[in-house]
């Protein structure tokens, strides 16, 4: 792993008219690391995406992509980068297979274009014009665009939006396959559940900035909530005795009992210590961790925007 | 489930086969297009036949019909390649990110722009042998020094890329395609094409023979219906076009 980061943007502005997009963000993405980029529509992610591409030009700030200045050294950094867009792209006559050998024949060094589509089942409709595959097929076909010249850096506008689960699991799988193969990978997303799967590091932008930042667990912290089921109306006081002093304990009906706090095995024993001393057997027992969805819905509100 | 080495080895193709690559991509997808065929063979080619056998449009000058018609179905030609396939094409790639997504490959602007023009010409040297051979069978006896058609059909095509690029990349790409199909019409009619100017009033006569298309289909009838020498004015005007429509092009020209 390199100690230089694949890509530094430093305190980035970008406006569109009187609309600011970007409003001072700063992210640093290691290399050879999975990096998602989570944030509620409209909250600067494609925008600040699309400068590390070489598409939109700073206000303010700056932008390097593995050490080059994405628009001036658009022309040295654009072969060692991969882009999917999150839409369109293709000519609306190419056929699916004959666009990836386009692409490829871009590169110096492709890969096999046989083999790539086949993994992301692009075989069955290569012969397929563009404007007839369907999202998801037109979805794999842009992801297998931006994988064939074996870049260094991929960046991916939300490549798995709209794709079925067998499409979304072969999109995962490629994803981990490039990072243990050293590719460094940026991927914007809705999806909580594959921020947590796939991303060694998360960044949450709203409004222009990064709110937010660390790998998964950080972000997610250690406080959890401690389920279980009893006889209605324990004594809850006595159990709050034995629990630190941060922990909350509350009945929300009959019978069923909830313990947040910070979760280790000492707060586990102590609540089942206490049970078996007040004789109740504490059935359904279970652990919930806040998922990152949790944290995303806390950092930037609930409210539909 | 097939194991792919996907281990970073980055690197753009030599340039002249990125070139290749690409001019040869424009020439399928033009060529493989209904609409764009419409417009490049079939409707140069019944109108060639058509108006060369049937007395519809008065023609002027020596010769059969065929040798004052041929000229002109040649400018119209370089014209519904040059300008009208070439202007809604790209505008729908603009529309749909194809030129977005081209740019972030190792392709060079340079050489997408002239990929295109090298897809223009091959379609061009398509029309003018189709066309050619078409027209000797129907009669056609041309006259004059093919290099001057050649530098003709060269300016012709500089002047109605630049216009259509200009076009392509700054209206919308319904406007585009409804524009070029309009100003295709129009200039078919009013360019000197199958109908000569001759025909229109004096007022409007002058102006006329400004458009890009009636300079060229003038320019190429002097040569090869009347084996005239250089047409210099005809040149000038197309030269006129070219710089104002390229220049038009390169700074109002927006990718996205």
């Amino acid at each position: 792993m390199h100690a230089d980061p694949a890509v530094e943007v430093t305190a980035l502005v970008k406006r569109y008219g009187d609309k600011t997009a970007v409003d001072g963000l700063s992210l640093t993405i290691a290399r050879g690391a999975v990096t998602a980029v989570l944030g509620p529509n409209g909250a600067g992610k494609t925008t600040t995406i699309e400068t590390c591409e070489g598409y939109r030009r700073p206000d303010a700030g700056t932008v390097r992509v593995l050490g080059l200045d994405p628009v001036a050294q658009a022309g040295q950094l654009r072969p060692r980068i991969g882009v999917m867009l999150q839409s369109g792209g293709v000519y609306a006559g190419a056929r699916a297979l004959e666009m990836l050998q386009h692409t490829a024949r871009l590169y110096a060094h492709p890969l096999p274009v046989g083999p790539l589509a086949e993994r992301l089942g692009l075989d069955s409709c290569g012969r397929t014009p563009y404007r007839r595959l369907s999202g998801g097929q037109q979805q794999r076909l842009a992801l297998a665009m931006a994988v064939v010249g074996r870049p260094e850096l991929v960046f991916l506008d939300e490549p798995t939006a709209g794709l079925d689960p067998q499409a979304r699991r072969a999109t995962w799988e490629l994803v981990t396959e490039l990072r243990a193969a050293g590719v460094t990978v940026v991927l914007t997303t809705h999806q909580m559940d594959e921020a947590e799967q796939l991303a060694d590091a998360v960044a949450v932008v709203d409004r222009g900035r990064v709110i937010a930042q660390g790998s998964p667990d950080e972000l997610r912290g250690t406080d959890a909530r401690l389920r279980f089921d009893g006889p209605p109306a324990l004594d809850l006081a006595a159990l709050r005795k034995v629990l630190p002093d941060r922990a909350v304990v509350t009945e929300p009906s009959p019978g069923s009992y909830r313990v947040e706090a910070e979760l280790d095995a000492a707060l586990l024993a102590a609540v089942t210590g206490w049970c078996a001393g007040a004789g109740v057997m504490p059935d359904k027992l279970a652990v919930q961790r806040r998922s990152l969805e949790d944290v995303f819905l806390d950092l930037t509100g609930r409210e539909l925007r | 489930m097939t194991a792919t080495d996907l281990t970073p080895r980055p690197g753009a193709a030599p340039v002249g086969r990125m070139l290749l690559a690409q001019t040869a991509l424009e020439t399928r997808m033009l060529l493989r297009n209904g609409e764009q065929l419409l417009l490049t063979v079939v409707i140069p080619t019944v109108l060639l036949v058509l108006f060369s056998t049937v007395d519809v449009v008065t023609v002027e000058g020596p010769g059969e019909r065929v040798d004052f018609l041929a000229p002109g179905l040649l400018a119209l030609a370089v014209m519904s390649t040059a300008f009208t396939g070439q202007a809604i094409a790209t505008g729908f790639e603009r529309r749909y990110g194809v030129l977005k997504r081209l740019g972030a490959t190792p392709l060079p602007r340079w050489a997408l722009l002239s990929a295109k023009t090298g897809c223009v010409l091959v379609t061009e040297l398509l029309q003018v042998l189709l066309l050619s051979g078409i027209a000797l069978a129907l009669g056609w006896s041309p006259h004059g020094n093919p290099l001057t058609v050649l530098l003709l059909l060269v300016l012709g095509t500089a002047a109605f890329s630049g216009l259509g690029l200009l076009m392509a990349g700054t209206l919308r790409a319904e406007a585009t395609l409804a524009g070029a199909n309009l100003v295709f019409v129009l200039l078919l009619l009013a360019g000197g094409v199958v109908v000569p100017l001759s025909k229109f009033p004096d007022a409007v006569r002058p102006v006329l023979e400004l458009l890009p298309v009636s300079a060229l289909s003038d320019g190429l009838r002097s040569v090869l219906q009347l084996g005239g020498g250089v047409p210099w004015a005809d040149l000038g005007v197309l030269a006129a076009w070219s710089v104002l429509g390229l220049a038009a092009a390169s700074r109002f020209f927006r990718w996205e």
